[in-house]
């Protein structure tokens, strides 16, 4: 962004903390504008008679009053161009890596673009001089990475005839193209932040995102442009769950956004991703994944700008017809954010001191997802995944409480579950998705079967926990067979299943096939082992039976076809001979 | 070049509060002294500035302070002396000498406030420190680097773990200079002394520096003190290249101090009247722990906080636990039955083990017995829950085996004396004697290649220990 301004007499008023009070500015609402001798960037945020209200996105530490502020008289806009991918930002979209130049420790009033102004990329028109072309309209490509092709779009609001379009190496500032003789259009434009993205018009998501996850991919999907909200108190499993879908789930580009949460998570993904190879193009992962970084100790204002720098970025790639997901760790700093600014204004406090706009502001950022036909025509996504941190991991907070009022999936994580690691730490009974249904066709036409192995599944372990309330008033030696059966299957399916260890080599990834046969196999089991017992066979002899203990070790196993033919042979056979043996 | 800024327009004093009028452009966060007419000086810092008035915190109580005392505005931040000379020292909560030996001779001066380590320039801590504690090297391992605090409740042996830990904390095959940053906020001369006399006993002051904030200190100054430390501890580590281990206790009482200053400045309240900004402010301690690249030095957190009425929902565990790289619990439960160290190891974690432990870091079998220990101890305990209500014989052969497990598992793994140093190795083999009770088909988080090397099923039912 240009970052010269106007003073015009503008000056610092009052400091306390972020807010700071500036006299006689004469600016916009959203606005950007340059505080004091350093320049830091902040954002006006309320305007009252002759006093302004700026939110300051660096440390205010020794800013005095009168000293200058400068209207840039430009909203907070994210650069969007070739260069993005692979990027690491702090919340207002300045490189991280080209700021350590500066030092391993972030200095105040760096102004670094964006995208490098130094960088040429080779750019290959797709459309001709005299073709006209309107808004969001491709007009060439870039190859940004090895497997990535970047679509030059005509910015919103702009449209006309190519007069000139040239193929070469190009820096994002120089002029590819023009319209009309007089529209120069460049490889980078620039979008304000708080503004959606047009789109000619939303679809109805039907497409799985597949995560790799079972728990998530088999009980509770997620749809392309989808909306999911992982609340759990710490330790719980939010950051990984992330993590993890950030590796494997197959969107075309991650939007990673850590928003006040540890430096470390970020540097161990900027660590990680880059020695993990995609299955789909061979390359690591690294090579999709924009991360925006705004930890726990950078400064507050800047939380609300890491998730708004975010999402326009997602919805930036999702106008050229890519599937984006967007993870944001966590949301919950963000309305921390939005409520220690409002405390700092003195405006009157909702539930729990967050301000009375907590619930629109999450609602209008959610609806920022969306499976959508872009304006060129071309079907893309945005799917948001949310990291919700109710204080005391108590899930009637207002944060919690407002995000669920707007996410259509409810990943409910448990610290129960997480203590005894039993990760993911996803509680089956609480969670839900409301895309289970419009998912189901395009599921069933690549798995027959799906829906009702499933829902089987899930009855399985509803049974259980009925069960257990009995037990605990029992003992579990006093259930009949049958129910005792029905038990250990539901240890089964928790423990052979739904758990998922992050870091076992294989265990990691799990594709929709190999869920789909592990879940067939279990209920074989559960359907021989419950014929079984109705002819008096005991459970202690069919737990012992070898094939139960070998469909746990599946998902260690990366040839899993080959070992799941074997078995269900073996289920096969052992039955056999457990039903021909003698009853003991 | 600015004017000297001296004022004597106090308007009002309240709680550490001082609102000093008329006063030209003061910057936010300013160090500030105040000059009783006694002669006495007193320091603070700028909370608030505006044209109209200035809001000052004093770090220290404002007994004394009448409207007639003059303000001093410093132009810059607080700092403080930092030297290679501070081994050994003992210090106040605003830097001051308590040992009654000289002030320390600055090398540096540095900013207290620290500054945001560059996530680009982090090194993800990776390295095993052998604590000889089972319970953390086993089942929590801390690693090099990683903030990681003990919550614990009043009463509960904490300090004497962190002591056991400093003693015994080492990296293993490193012989890289290592140091002590001890800062005691708000706990009392005999807490204090305990530390002070081990730490001479073994040796180890002289690799360390004190920071002391007793509970008869004023409160206020305990905002400044871990900030103190940190500052020691991060030149330590980032320029003269030690791995330091920076011991901050108590969080708790550092959260009042914090709370204090809100209802003096009629903040509106976040959870239970504390701050708003508390996870804010908490952050920016906790973050300052880590490793960068390219530096030799490291600084590990181990802060030690007590849950009031040991709830872990309130505020000051709860915020710590959501910044910290995990935690470790001392349990009263455990504690009251007479096992040392009281470590609850289900709520306890230690988010850096993964890249600390394994093949190469401590043995290939670490990470699936850890895993296994969890979820057998999880389900012995869950059990023991059970028998209360239904009594023993109502359980199936499987589950008193787990029960078995469970006892057994705290009576040997979890139990160990005060001055035990346990390697990893003998940690890892009384976890698998522990899992000797379980038979190998429960076993589901561990692959049969390590079963096969590792795994020895008891065969006699009652084999006491
Ligand atoms: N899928 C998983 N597989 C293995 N371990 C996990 C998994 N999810 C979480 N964990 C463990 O739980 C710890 C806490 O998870 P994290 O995602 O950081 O929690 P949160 O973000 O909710 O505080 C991790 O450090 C890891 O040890
Ligand atoms: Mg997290």
């Amino acid at each position: 962004m240009e970052m010269t301004g106007h003073s015009k007499g503008a000056k610092v008023y009052r400091v306390s903390g972020p807010v700071v009070v500036v006299k006689d500015l004469d600016g916009r609402m959203y606005d950007v504008v340059l505080v004091g001798r350093n320049k830091l960037k902040g954002e006006i945020i309320e305007i009252d008679s002759d006093k302004t209200i700026v939110q300051v996105y660096e440390d205010t530490d020794l800013l005095r009053p009168d000293e200058p502020v400068y209207d840039t008289r430009e909203p907070v806009s994210a650069e969007l161009g070739p260069g993005l991918l692979t990027s690491i930002y702090d919340g207002i979209q300045r490189p991280l890596d080209v700021i350590s130049l500066e030092g391993n420790f972030i200095k105040r009033g760096l102004e670094i673009p964006g995208l490098s102004r130094d960088k040429k990329w080779h750019f290959v028109p797709t459309r001709n001089v005299g073709d006209k072309v309107a808004a969001g309209d491709i007009i060439g490509y870039v190859d940004e990475t090895k497997n990535f092709r970047h679509g030059i779009m005509v910015p919103p609001n702009v449209s006309g005839t190519i007069t000139e379009i040239i193929e070469g190496e190009f820096t994002v500032e120089e002029t590819v193209c023009v319209l009309d003789g007089k529209k120069n259009l460049q490889l980078m434009h620039r979008w304000p932040v708080k503004k959606r993205r047009p789109i000619k018009e939303k679809l109805w998501p039907e497409e799985i995102l597949v995560t790799g996850q079972r728990v998530l991919d088999t009980l509770f999907p997620i749809a392309k442009g989808g909306t999911a909200a992982i609340p759990g108190p710490f330790g719980s499993g939010k950051t990984i769950t992330q993590h993890q879908l950030a590796k494997w789930s197959n969107a075309d580009v991650i939007v990673y956004v850590g928003c006040g949460e540890r430096g470390n998570e970020m540097t161990s993904v900027l660590k990680e991703f880059p020695e993990l190879i995609d299955p789909k193009t061979n390359s690591p992962l690294i090579e999709r994944v924009v991360l925006i970084a705004n930890t726990s100790n950078m400064p507050v204002a800047a939380r609300e700008a890491s998730v708004y720098t975010g999402i326009t970025i997602a919805e930036y790639f999702r106008d050229m017809g890519y599937n984006v997901a967007l993870m944001a760790d966590s949301t919950s700093r963000w309305a921390e954010a939005m409520r220690e600014i409002s405390s700092r204004l003195e405006e009157l406090p909702g539930e729990e001191g967050y301000p009375a706009y907590l619930g629109s502001r999450l609602a209008d950022f959610y609806e920022r997802a969306g499976y959508v036909e872009t304006l060129s025509g071309k079907n893309g996504s945005v799917t948001i995944i949310g990291a919700v941190s109710p204080a005391g991991g108590d899930f009637s907070e207002p944060v919690t409480q407002n995000t669920l009022r707007v996410t259509k999936v409810f990943w409910a994580l448990d610290s129960k579950l997480a203590h005894r690691r039993h990760f993911p730490s996803i509680n089956w009974l609480k969670s839900y998705s409301l895309y289970q249904e419009q998912l189901t066709p395009l599921l069933e036409r690549d798995f027959p079967g799906w829906t009702e192995n499933k829902t089987k599944m899930m009855s399985i372990l509803v049974r259980e926990s009925e069960l257990e309330e009995i037990v605990q008033l029992v003992g579990s030696d006093a259930l009949p067979e049958d129910q005792k059966m029905i038990m250990e299957v539901a240890r089964m399916i928790r423990e052979y299943f739904l758990q998922q260890n992050a870091y076992h080599e294989v265990d990691t990834y799990c594709n929709l096939e190999k869920q789909h046969l592990m879940v067939k196999l279990i209920l074989d089991f559960s359907e021989k082992a419950m014929s079984a017992i109705e002819i008096g066979k005991k459970v202690e002899r069919i737990i012992d039976l070898p094939c139960r203990a070998m469909i746990g070790k599946i998902r260690y196993e990366k040839d899993y076809q080959e070992f799941t033919e074997k078995i269900s042979e073996m289920i096969v056979k052992d039955f056999n001979s457990l039903l021909r043996g003698e009853e003991d | 070049m600015r004017k000297i800024k001296e004022y004597q327009t106090i308007n009002k004093i309240e709680g550490p509060l001082l609102f000093v009028q008329k006063v030209e452009s003061v910057g936010y966060k300013e160090y500030v002294k105040i000059k009783l007419p006694s002669g006495e000086i007193k320091r603070g810092q700028v909370l608030e500035t505006s044209k109209d008035f200035v809001i000052v915190q004093v770090f220290e109580n404002t007994q004394g302070i009448d409207k007639h005392t003059y303000v001093h505005f410093s132009g810059e931040t607080l700092k403080m002396p930092v030297s290679s000379n501070m081994f050994g020292r003992i210090l106040s909560g605003i830097g001051k000498p308590r040992d009654g030996g000289i002030e320390i001779i600055p090398e540096e001066k540095l900013e207290i406030q620290g500054e945001v380590i560059n996530p680009y320039r982090r090194d993800v801590p990776k390295d095993f420190i052998q604590t000889g504690i089972s319970t953390i090297d086993g089942m929590n391992t801390l690693i090099r680097g990683q903030k990681l605090p003990i919550f614990s409740g009043s009463g509960l042996p904490h300090n004497e773990l962190a002591l056991q830990i400093t003693k015994q904390a080492k990296v293993r095959d490193s012989n890289e200079p290592f140091a002590v940053v001890f800062c005691a906020i708000g706990i009392t001369q005999e807490e204090a002394k305990q530390f002070i006399n081990e730490f001479e006993r073994t040796g180890a002051l002289e690799r360390c520096v004190v920071f002391l904030n007793l509970a008869s200190d004023p409160s206020i100054e305990r905002i400044i003190i871990p900030r103190m430390a940190l500052t020691a501890a991060e030149y330590l580590a980032y320029e003269l290249g030690y791995h330091v281990l920076t011991i901050i206790t108590d969080i708790t009482n550092y959260c009042e101090a914090l709370l204090e200053i809100g209802a003096a400045r009629e903040e509106v309240p976040g959870r239970r009247g504390y701050p708003g900004y508390l996870y804010t402010d908490l952050a920016s301690l906790y973050e300052r722990a880590g490793m960068i690249s390219g530096k030799k030095g490291s600084v590990t957190l181990l802060p030690i906080l007590t849950m009031p009425s040991d709830d872990k929902t309130h505020p000051v565990p709860d915020l710590t636990g959501y910044i910290t790289e995990g935690q470790i619990f001392v349990s009263r439960s455990l504690h009251n039955r007479n096992i040392y160290p009281p470590i609850d190891v289900l709520p306890s974690l230690s988010r850096l083990m993964n890249q600390g432990i394994g093949k190469g870091k401590t043995r290939e079998d670490h990470k699936a017995l850890f895993n296994q220990l969890y979820s057998a101890y999880a389900e012995g305990l869950e059990l023991r829950g059970l028998i209360n209500i239904v009594g023993k014989d109502a359980l199936s052969k499987r589950d008193q085996r787990f029960l078995d497990f469970a006892d057994s598992f705290e009576k040997r793994f979890v139990k160990q004396g005060r001055n035990e140093n346990r390697p990893i190795e003998t940690t890892l083999d009384i976890g698998w004697e522990c899992l000797s009770k379980v038979p190998e088909d429960d076993l589901s988080r561990v692959p049969k290649d390590i079963l096969d090397r590792y795994y020895r099923r008891e065969e006699t039912e009652h084999k006491g220990y």
